[in-house]
Formats: structure tokens, C-alpha cells, sequence
């Protein structure tokens, strides 16, 4: 009971994702518009397949935040899958290893069309701290077509969210 | 009440309950998410999703044959068969001569025995994972329905729904006879089981090894998880029917009046909503079981099954 | 009509073993040896359809063929003409599926025996359903095992074989003892051993004596028909024979089991008290649940099918025993319901277990062998076994829109009557065996998801399963005839089963039109208990199935289907060593059964000689208790072979000590007669 009663003095506490404040840096890319139709398919229901390509799990912690309470992720209808033939969009952290070339690969020909691709993280976009390092491949739009890159090492929920949304064309309210 | 009359009926109430299936499932997880402290999506969520899966592309394992392609269509053709059968709106419909609750529970064994199949199709070790548990959990819980089921059937005098809502109306009393009271406890554990829920599986977890029936769907995409997700809602709806219409029927039309009907879909829906609320308060308020603790679970429901029907025999 | 078909029928069944006997090694033999079976097959399926239609008794006596008790006396009555037909049907496809299967034995064995053996077992089995006294009865009884003895023992180089046949003759020819035993005790008090005679003097008898007949004759005919404790021969037989002799085994044979506890028990022995039926229904119910048990653990998929002969046979005890218990408390409505449940559902499982064991023989003539673990992708490769073994398998887990299904709803339909019995006894047992009726489908479910999963869903396990090829015309005819036979009987329940409650009601003693079924849309049993229709389930399945098909292609994306890899969590290959074994399917039911299984597993690993760190190999052994074989079978057995090796001191071989025996027997033969005969 003491669970209940916390549940409703603690109430909503989901905050509002809005566009960077002025003067903050904005760390989402958007690398190519997405075409009108999945916008319209995937506007307010999408199925995200999270991908770990090598990341350190800093990436995963702060990704890990968005389906709690405060980011509340669902309330856009986004939800997470287990499997990518689930999944309309890749989220993918890390600097793609050697050895996670080709499951990243395989998961993105395993997901059906249309799909949308987010690379969370410094690594994903520039390899971070670990560019030039034998055993990474390179960025991740080196290994499949990527959409947006949210910059950060590792970035806050809210931008990850603010990246997806900015995918989608969502309207971003403070 | 007429047959032609009652055949529209019969099929008016199936397309009610296929609308509202989603909506159930969607009602669950926005209590959850507001138990959560958290905004959480709108109720008609699911709807939206089953409208993109179904614009989706389509992918088929090449391992897969075409029972692959098959099973989805059998297990929403053999939920929608149990849906006609039930009693949702009114009673008795023309439809009672032709299923009572035995066959309510076959098909739904057929389903999942074709589900099941499928899960083996595609040469996955999570699919055969999945449909070993799915039909080790099918296979306990069936002692447990077909001998909850003979509890209310023994009172009613008939294994046909109709007449064991009818039966239910005519003597208020009933309802809270412990034969009932048992049966109720009993359908309600089997319909944590038999539709995924917690504690006996998670729907929303993403760790195969701990996955029962989310594990057959992994190969899935496109309209094929459209229709098997739908499925699997249409199976909520109709457990929580059975719970709903059999143990507390009152709002239960006897005639084809619009009043009536009109007062049977607001008590129908008012139901679901309050079985919907306690589902989501029990799957907040417990964890998931281990996957060989879920065989006691079920063994309690028997035992409780047992009782119920002794209790109703030594009522009469 | 009824003379002619017979006259066809053993005619039939003579040629073709004639034709065997002469010609077998030559193709025009076996073919001729075949067309005999087959025909013969179906002039006595004609002939038992003709008789159930007309009502006509037909009866024939040549009581100086056999010099003793009366010589050959037949008589076709309902229940006679319902079995007839029930050995016609399948008989027929699985005479006509040996034509292929038996090719496979060619220079390897002898098809002139085999064909030989397969005409007079089936003729021997079309005569056990007609015999009306007591010597024509166990002549064709005993011709039954010994024939069927023989066809188990073609494969005669495999020990496993050999082993096989040793038990099934030593567990024929006990239960023959005690058939014997039944039969000279029924007959005790009757002037001969015809059965309208024995059916006369029946009631004369003394409770202890028609309780020690009844008894008798549940030992010998459950052998037969595979009731536990005396279902050992089964596992081991049926695999051992030829596929097409398990189906006629499975199907037919154990089936004969039922019809002779039906007439001794029912027709001559006129039911009894309610211990009778009690004792079937605990027999019947537990042979179900174990049944399907030990059916669940097994890899070879003929023992699997095997040990599921011994579930449904259980099934159809449990029916047969409400049936004696409902008439022994004068409740004949539900007791002939129960009865004409248990019939269909015996008819309905001939149809399904004989289609599934032509199934399994052509995925064994496919790939060479029985253990599932090696098969896997055999949908593929054999297209028409593939759909005919599915639908046995929907079949036989009773699901919808089957026969099984049917005959097991109206099995559930026929035990509810009990529960509302004043004796509370009765009503608690007839709730636990609704309670373990419905755990064996269940369960039965589950062991077919994974016999027709494993063995031919997903990658090819092993070598010989990825180059398997589709069996030859015969096989392929004889699958589709059964798996159409299964069609028929779903299409056509209620037809059959009016039948089956005629044969039920004239069993009882009541009016041939029992009360209790409407020939129309729906089934009515008795006390208004429950209405179902088979034809609109049927149709509404596939209907809705053709409705729902149409309106997703309405509603769904153009775009087309691809295909693409499994997914496997983007691991580079994948292999048939990482699909699920036949093992691991039931490894969580071992579990949660684990106190009637009593498994016990062997983990040896094998490390690399250089390093403890590296694994050669793996080996896992699992093994469940046989617990019959154990606790029961091995104490019998080994206190005969200890009192036999007694014996032997007595074979001294001197013969003055043989002398002395026979005087010494002779003196007390004296004595004794010397005794009695004194005023």
C-alpha cells in the first residue's frame, strides 16, 4: 500500500522535450529528410531496435533513461522492441568494431522496410576517443545508411529524443 | 429472438469485440504507465501500430515454410471463431447450439498449437525455446479451465455459455456461492497464464531467455505480427469476457431491444475497464516468476478448480 | 449380400496369400498378394457398413470345419459389423501402402512371408468381430497374435527386433491363458460354448464367479489392447514392426481389445456392479496420462506414436468404463452416450494413428531413421507426407475442426452425467477423470507439436534428412486415402455417430432408436446438457479462415514479401545444431513431471589432452525410469527364472529317477481319486 499511496503523491513527472535553449549547441544532425511516407507511417507509433556496436555503455545508460518516468519516451508512441523485424529505427551507439560489422549490418537487412537509422554518440559518428584504434571499423554511416546523428559523449536523453523526434518532424515543444 | 435477428447480432458483437481488443490492450499499458509516474502513450496506441505494422514490408525467414505464412491467419481465425461463440452482448444467441465452452477452449488450444509450430518454422533455438514453454504452459493449464469450466457447468446444468449466464441471472446468489467464487480465482490465474501476463511472462521484455510467447513472434514482421497481435489481444478480451459475463452478468441483455443492447455495451465495456485496472495493479504490484515456479502456480489454480467444483456439487 | 461380401472377403484374403505363398518374390506376386488384401479389406469394410445400414443379422455356421466345441460359428451383429468396418478401413490404405514400403525389404528379407503374414492377419482380424462361439473366437485370436508375431519379426537382423518380438509373443500368449481361463469360467454352467448360450447361462452365475470372469477377461483383453500395467509390448512392437503393420496394429488390433471387453463384458456377461466400470475408468485414465507421459519423452518416433496408442486407448477404457458404470446404476441415457463416445472416438483414432504411422514410415523410408533428433526440414522435402502427418497430428490433439476433436468433446460431454450421481465416490472419480482427460490433451498437444515440429520443420538435422526423397505412388495413395478417411469422419460426425449410439443402444438392451441424438444440426445429450455443431464448425473455421485471408490483402502494403536470413542476433551463420532437439522440446515437462519420471542425466566432457581449459566434447545422456519394467515385470520375471533353475534339480536325467516320478504321481492320483470317490 505504501507503493500506491508514493505512486500518487509522487504524480506525472515527465518533462517537456523541447528544441536546444539559445545559445546551447545543437547536437542533433540531420543527415538526409525523411521521405513523407515513413514520417506519416511512423509519426505517432514506432518500434526502435537498440544496437550496441561496440559502445563503452555510456550511450545505453542514458538511452536506458528514456522509457523511465521522466523522458517517458511512450508518450510519443515510441516504444522498444526486442527484435529488428519488429523495428522501424536502428538505434545505434558505438564506434562499429570488426567483430560487430556484420550483426550491425545483418540487423539493418533484418528490419522490414521503410526504416529510419539513429547513431547515438561521438563514437558513432566520429569514433570518439577511439578513432584510428585497430579494432574499429570506422563510423557508422561507414557500415549502413544512417538519418540523424545526436552528438554528445555521452548525450543526455533528452537529445537522444530530440533526435529521433527531429527524424520524424515532430513538432518540439518547450 | 428472431434467428436472422440474433445472427446479426452474433456477428455485430464479434466486430465489437475485434475494435475493442486493441483498445483493452492499450488501456492496460496506459494504467501501467501512469502507475509509473509517467505520461505514457494514449489509450488507442495499439491501434496506430497495428495500422503501420499492416503498411509494413513483410520478411520471411528462408528457413520458414509456408506454415509459417499459415499460422498467423489460424490463430486470428480460431480467436475470432471463440469471439462468436461468446456471450458479449446478449443471451441466447442462435450461435449457442453451435459452440459451448469446450469448444471455446480447443480453439484456442488451436492456436496456439499452430503458433507454436511456427515458432519451430524458422530454425530459431529462441522459436523453439518459445514453443516448448508456450505449450508446456498450454498443456498445465488446461485441467484447470476444462475443470473451472465444469464448475459453472454443473450449476448451470450445461456447458453452453448462454445458459450459464442465463442461470447466473436468475439467481443473484450464485454469484457469490463459493463454487463461483473459486472458479473466478482459479480463471483469473489461467488467464495470467494462457495470455502472457505477469508473473507468468512478460509482454514487454526484451530478454529472450525469459521469454514465453514473445519469443515465437521475434520472426514476425509486417501484417503477419499485425494479425498475431491482434490475436493476442482479441484472447485478452476474451478471457476477461468469460470472467466478466460468466461470473458477473448482470447488464447482459435478454432481448434484442436498442436499450438494451445500448445497456449491455456500456456494463460490457465498464467491465473490461475494471478487469483491465486490476491486471494492470497486479502486474505493477508483482514480479515475474520463474519459468519452473509457474508449473505451482498452476497446480494452485487446479487444486482451486477442484474445490470450486466440489463446492458446486455439494451446493446443489 | 451380407454371404457374397464374406464369401469376397476370405476369398479375397485367401488368393492374396496364396499369391504371396507362390509367387512372393516376383513383383506380379506381391502386387497380386496386395490386390487380395486390399479387396478383401474392402468387402469387409462394405460388409460391416452394409449391416450397420440394414440392421440385418447375418449369421453362418460350419460346425464341422473344426472338430471341437461347435466348430466355426459367425454371426455380424452391430457391434460386430461397427469393428468390421473399423479393420476395413484401415486396412485397405495399409495393404495398399506396403506395395511401396515393403520394396525397401527386397533381397534383404522375405516378402513372400511377409505377404503371406499380412493376408492371414488381416484375415484373422476381420474374423475375431465375427465369431459367435467360443472356439472360433480364439482360433482367430490366437491366429491374430501369432500372425501379427511374424510380421513384427520381418526386420529379423536387428536384436532390438528379435527382443521385441520375444516380449509381444510372451505377453500374446498370457493374455490368451487368460482369455482361456474367462471363456471356460463364462461357459462353466452352459450347455455349449456358442455365445447365445454362454449369454443365457450368464446371469446364472454366481457375483464372485461374473466378477472373476469379468477380471479375467479385463486381463486378456487390456493386454491386447494395451492398458497399463500390461502395455509393455506396445513401445517395443510397434516400432519393430513394418510401418504399415504398426498402423494395422495400432489402428485395428489393440482396438479388438475394446471390442472383446465390450462382449464379454457388455453382451454376454449382461454389465455388472459398479466396480467394473470403476476399475475401467481408474485403468483408462491412468493409461492416459501415463500414456501420453512417456509419449512426450521419446525421441523415436514410432515409440512416440506407440506410447500415444496407449494414451487414447486409455481414452476410450475411460469412456467404455463410464458406460459400464452408468448402466450398472441404471442410467442408460448417459451410458449410451459414453459408449457410443468411446466407439467414435476408437473409429476416429484408427483413422489418425493409422495415417500417422504410414506418416512416420515414409520419413522413415525418407531418411533412414526413427530418432527425430536426426531429421528437421522434411516439410520441404516430402510434400505430401508433410500435410497428411499434420493433419494426423491436429487430429489426434483433438483440436477443431477434426474428428478428434469431436470424440473428445463427446467424451467430456459423456462423463459429466457423473458428477451429478448421489454417490460421492462416484463423483469425485468422475471429476478427477475429467481433470486428467483434459491434461492428456493437453499434454497430447504438446507431444505432437513436437513430433510433427522437430521431425519436419526448420533445417535438416542430419545428412540423411536434407537428401530425403518423397515416398512412391503407393505409399502416397495409402497416406491420402486415411488422411481422407479423417476428413469423412470430422465431415460426417454426426452420421457416424448415430451409428455408433444404434451399436451402443443395442449393446445396453435398449430400443435400437436411442432418445438421445437428433439427427440434425447439433448433438443433444441427455438432460439438455450441451449442443454443438461439427458441420458449422467446419465451415466457420475455414470460412473465416478464407474471410480473414481476403480482408488482410484489402488492407495490407503492396509492397512484395522478401526473404532474408533467420535472425540470430546478427551471428554470421546459422546451423541445424542450433535448432531445438526433440529432447529439449520436453525438457521443461520432465521437469515438472520429474516425480513420475524420475530422470536422471549423465554429463561427461571430454577436455583437450593439451589444456582442462579446452572442450573436446560434450556427451548427454538423459533417461526417465521405467518403472513398470522395473517394479513390475522384472520381479515376475526373475521369480520365474529363480523357481525355473529350482526346477531343474528335478531334471536329473537318471531315469530311475523318472521312474520313480511317474509312480509316485500315479499313487497319488489313486489316493486322491480313492478319496473323493468315496460315499
Amino acid at each position: 500500500m505504501l507503493l500506491f499511496a508514493k505512486m500518487l503523491k509522487v504524480g506525472l513527472v515527465s518533462v517537456p522535450i523541447g528544441p536546444p535553449a539559445p545559445g546551447e549547441e545543437d547536437v542533433v544532425h540531420l543527415v538526409r529528410e525523411v521521405d513523407a511516407e515513413s514520417r506519416r507511417l511512423f509519426g505517432r507509433a514506432l518500434a526502435i531496435r537498440e544496437v550496441d556496436a561496440g559502445s563503452c555503455n555510456g550511450c545505453e545508460i542514458e538511452i536506458s533513461g528514456l522509457t523511465g518516468p521522466v523522458y517517458d519516451s511512450e508518450r510519443f508512441g515510441i516504444h522498444f522492441v526486442a527484435s529488428p523485424r519488429h523495428a522501424d529505427l536502428l538505434l545505434v551507439t558505438g564506434p562499429v568494431t570488426r567483430n560487430m560489422e556484420v550483426p550491425l549490418r545483418k540487423t539493418y537487412e533484418a528490419t522490414p522496410a521503410p526504416k529510419l537509422v539513429v547513431a547515438v554518440g561521438d563514437c558513432a559518428r566520429t569514433c570518439g576517443v577511439f578513432q584510428g584504434s585497430y579494432a574499429v571499423v570506422g563510423s557508422v554511416d561507414r557500415v549502413i545508411p544512417v538519418d540523424v546523428f545526436v552528438d554528445g559523449c555521452p548525450p543526455e536523453p533528452a537529445q537522444i529524443l530530440r533526435g529521433i523526434l527531429t527524424a520524424l518532424r515532430r513538432p518540439l515543444r518547450a | 429472438m428472431k434467428a436472422t435477428s440474433g445472427y446479426a447480432l452474433a456477428l455485430g458483437q464479434a466486430l465489437l469485440c475485434l475494435a475493442l481488443a486493441p483498445g483493452l490492450i492499450g488501456l492496460i499499458r496506459w494504467l501501467k504507465a501512469r502507475m509509473q509516474n509517467r505520461r505514457g502513450a494514449p489509450v488507442w496506441q495499439p491501434y496506430l501500430e497495428l495500422r503501420k505494422l499492416l503498411a509494413k514490408e513483410t520478411v520471411v525467414s528462408t528457413n520458414a515454410s509456408w506454415l509459417f505464412r499459415l499460422a498467423p491467419y489460424v490463430v486470428l481465425t480460431s480467436t475470432l471463431g471463440v469471439v462468436l461463440l461468446l456471450p458479449v452482448l446478449a443471451v441466447p444467441l442462435p450461435l449457442d447450439a453451435v459452440g459451448d465452452l469446450l469448444v471455446v477452449v480447443y480453439l484456442l488450444l488451436l492456436g496456439t498449437f499452430f503458433l507454436a509450430l511456427a515458432g519451430l518454422d524458422p530454425g530459431s533455438p529462441f522459436g523453439g525455446m518459445g514453443s516448448s514453454r508456450e505449450m508446456t504452459v498450454a498443456a498445465l493449464a488446461e485441467p484447470t479451465i476444462a475443470v473451472a469450466m465444469f464448475a459453472l457447468a454443473l450449476g448451470a446444468g450445461s456447458t453452453n455459455l448462454g445458459e450459464i449466464v442465463a442461470r447466473a441471472m436468475a439467481r443473484p446468489a450464485e454469484a457469490v456461492s463459493p463454487g463461483y467464487l473459486l472458479a473466478f480465482t482459479a480463471l483469473f490465474i489461467v488467464t495470467l497464464a494462457e495470455t502472457g501476463r505477469l508473473p507468468v511472462d512478460n509482454p514487454a521484455t526484451h530478454l529472450e531467455l525469459t521469454m514465453i510467447h514473445e519469443a515465437l513472434l521475434l520472426e514476425y514482421s509486417g501484417r503477419y505480427l499485425a494479425l498475431i497481435e491482434w490475436a493476442a489481444a482479441l484472447k485478452l478480451l476474451v478471457f476477461f469476457t468469460l470472467m466478466a459475463n460468466l461470473f458477473v452478468p448482470w447488464g447482459v441483455a435478454v432481448h434484442l431491444g436498442a436499450g438494451a443492447l445500448l445497456l449491455a455495451g456500456v456494463s460490457y465495456v465498464a467491465k473490461l475497464a475494471a478487469l483491465a485496472a486490476v491486471v494492470a495493479v497486479f502486474e505493477t504490484r508483482v514480479a515475474k516468476l520463474r519459468l519452473f515456479r509457474v508449473p505451482e502456480l498452476l497446480s494452485v489454480s487446479f487444486v482451486l478448480a477442484l474445490l470450486a467444483i466440489t463446492a458446486s456439487f455439494l451446493s446443489r | 449380400m451380407a454371404a457374397t461380401l464374406f464369401a469376397v472377403m476370405v476369398g479375397a484374403y485367401g488368393a492374396g496369400a496364396a499369391a504371396a505363398l507362390l509367387g512372393g518374390s516376383h513383383r506380379a506376386g506381391r502386387t497380386l498378394s496386395t490386390a487380395g488384401a486390399v479387396t478383401g479389406a474392402v468387402a469387409g469394410l462394405l460388409l460391416g457398413l452394409q449391416a450397420l445400414a440394414s440392421g440385418v443379422v447375418w449369421t453362418f455356421a460350419a460346425p464341422d470345419l473344426v472338430g471341437l466345441a461347435g466348430g466355426i460359428v459367425l454371426r455380424l451383429d452391430a457391434l460386430g459389423a461397427f469393428f468390421l468396418a473399423l479393420v476395413g478401413m484401415v486396412a485397405a490404405p495399409a495393404a495398399l501402402y506396403g506395395v511401396g514400403y515393403s520394396a525397401g525389404y527386397a533381397g534383404r528379407y522375405s516378402l513372400r512371408g511377409l505377404g503371406v503374414a499380412l493376408n492371414l492377419f488381416l484375415l484373422a482380424t476381420s474374423l475375431v468381430p465375427l465369431a459367435d462361439n467360443v472356439v472360433t473366437f480364439l482360433l482367430a485370436w490366437e491366429g491374430m497374435s501369432l500372425t501379427s508375431y511374424f510380421l513384427v519379426l520381418t526386420d529379423h537382423e536387428d536384436p532390438e527386433t528379435v527382443r521385441a518380438g520375444n516380449w509381444y509373443l510372451g505377453m500374446t500368449q498370457v493374455g490368451l491363458a487368460f482369455l482361456l481361463a474367462a471363456f471356460l469360467g463364462l461357459g462353466a454352467g452352459a450347455p455349449s460354448l456358442d455365445f447365445v448360450d454362454l449369454r443365457a447361462a450368464a446371469g446364472g452365475l454366481s457375483e464372485t464367479a461374473r466378477g472373476a470372469v469379468f477380471a479375467l477377461a479385463l486381463v486378456g483383453f487390456g493386454s491386447k489392447a494395451g492398458l497399463i500395467p500390461l502395455h509393455v509390448w506396445l513401445p517395443r512392437a510397434h516400432p519393430a514392426a513394418p510401418s504399415h503393420v504398426s498402423a494395422l496394429m495400432s489402428g485395428v488390433m489393440i482396438k479388438l481389445g475394446i471390442y472383446g471387453l465390450l462382449r464379454v463384458g457388455l453382451d454376454l456377461l449382461g454389465g455388472g456392479p459398479p466396480w467394473w466400470g470403476v476399475l475401467l475408468i481408474v485403468l483408462g485414465a491412468g493409461s492416459a496420462v501415463l500414456g501420453v507421459l512417456y509419449a512426450l519423452m521419446e525421441d523415436d518416433i514410432k515409440r512416440l506414436l506407440a506410447y500415444s496408442s496407449v494414451e487414447n486407448v486409455g481414452m476410450i477404457t475411460l469412456g467404455t468404463g463410464a458406460g459400464f458404470l452408468f448402466q450398472s446404476l441404471a442410467m442408460p441415457g448417459p451410458a449410451a452416450l459414453a459408449l457410443a463416445a468411446a466407439l467414435y472416438h476408437a473409429l476416429n483414432h484408427a483413422a489418425f494413428k493409422g495415417l500417422l504411422f504410414l506418416g512416420a514410415g515414409s520419413v522413415l523410408h525418407a531418411t533412414g531413421t526413427r530418432n527425430m533428433n536426426r531429421h528437421g526440414g522434411l516439410i520441404r522435402r516430402l510434400p505430401w507426407t508433410g500435410p497428411c502427418f499434420l493433419l494426423g497430428a491436429v487430429a489426434i490433439s483433438g483440436l477443431p475442426p477434426l474428428n478428434g476433436f469431436f470424440s473428445e468433446w463427446l467424451l467430456f460431454q459423456s462423463l459429466l452425467p457423473g458428477i451429478g450421481v448421489a454417490s460421492p465416490v462416484v463423483a469425485v472419480l468422475m471429476v478427477l477423470a475429467l481433470g486428467m482427460l483434459a491434461l492428456t490433451a493437453g499434454l497430447a498437444a504438446a507431444a505432437f507439436a513436437k513430433a510433427f515440429g522437430i521431425t519436419f520443420l526448420a533445417l535438416p538435422r542430419s545428412d540423411a534428412a536434407a537428401e530425403a526423397h518423397e515416398a512412391p505412388v503407393s505409399m502416397r495413395a495409402g497416406m491420402v486415402a486415411l488422411a481422407a478417411a479423417c476428413l469423412v469422419l470430422a465431415a460426417g460426425a454426426l452420421p457416424v455417430l448415430a451409428t455408433a449410439g444404434v451399436v451402443a443402444a443395442g449393446l445396453l438392451g435398449l430400443s435400437a432408436e436411442p432418445p438421445t441424438f437428433a439427427l440434425w444440426l447439433s448433438f443433444r445429450t441427455p438432460a439438455g446438457l450441451a449442443r454443438m455443431s461439427p458441420p458449422a464448425v467446419i465451415i466457420g473455421l475455414v470460412g473465416g479462415l478464407a474471410i480473414v485471408w481476403l480482408v488482410v490483402r484489402a488492407l495490407a502494403s503492396r509492397r512484395p514479401l522478401r526473404f532474408a536470413d533467420t535472425w540470430g542476433c546478427g551471428r554470421v551463420g546459422q546451423s541445424p545444431r542450433m535448432e531445438y532437439t526433440a529432447t529439449a522440446y520436453a525438457e521443461p515437462l520432465r521437469r515438472v513431471f520429474s516425480a513420475v519420471y524420475r530422470p536422471s542425466e549423465d554429463v561427461t566432457v571430454d577436455h583437450h589432452p593439451e589444456s582442462h581449459y579446452f572442450v573436446q566434447a560434450i556427451a548427454y545422456r538423459a533417461s526417465i525410469l521405467p518403472w513398470f519394467e522395473r517394479y513390475l515385470y522384472e520381479p515376475v520375471l526373475g521369480f520365474i527364472a529363480r523357481w525355473g533353475r529350482r526346477a531343474l534339480a528335478l531334471q536329473s536325467g537318471s531315469v530311475h529317477a523318472y521312474l520313480a516320478y511317474v509312480v509316485g504321481a500315479l499313487v497319488i492320483l489313486l489316493g486322491v481319486l480313492m478319496v473323493i470317490g468315496a460315499p
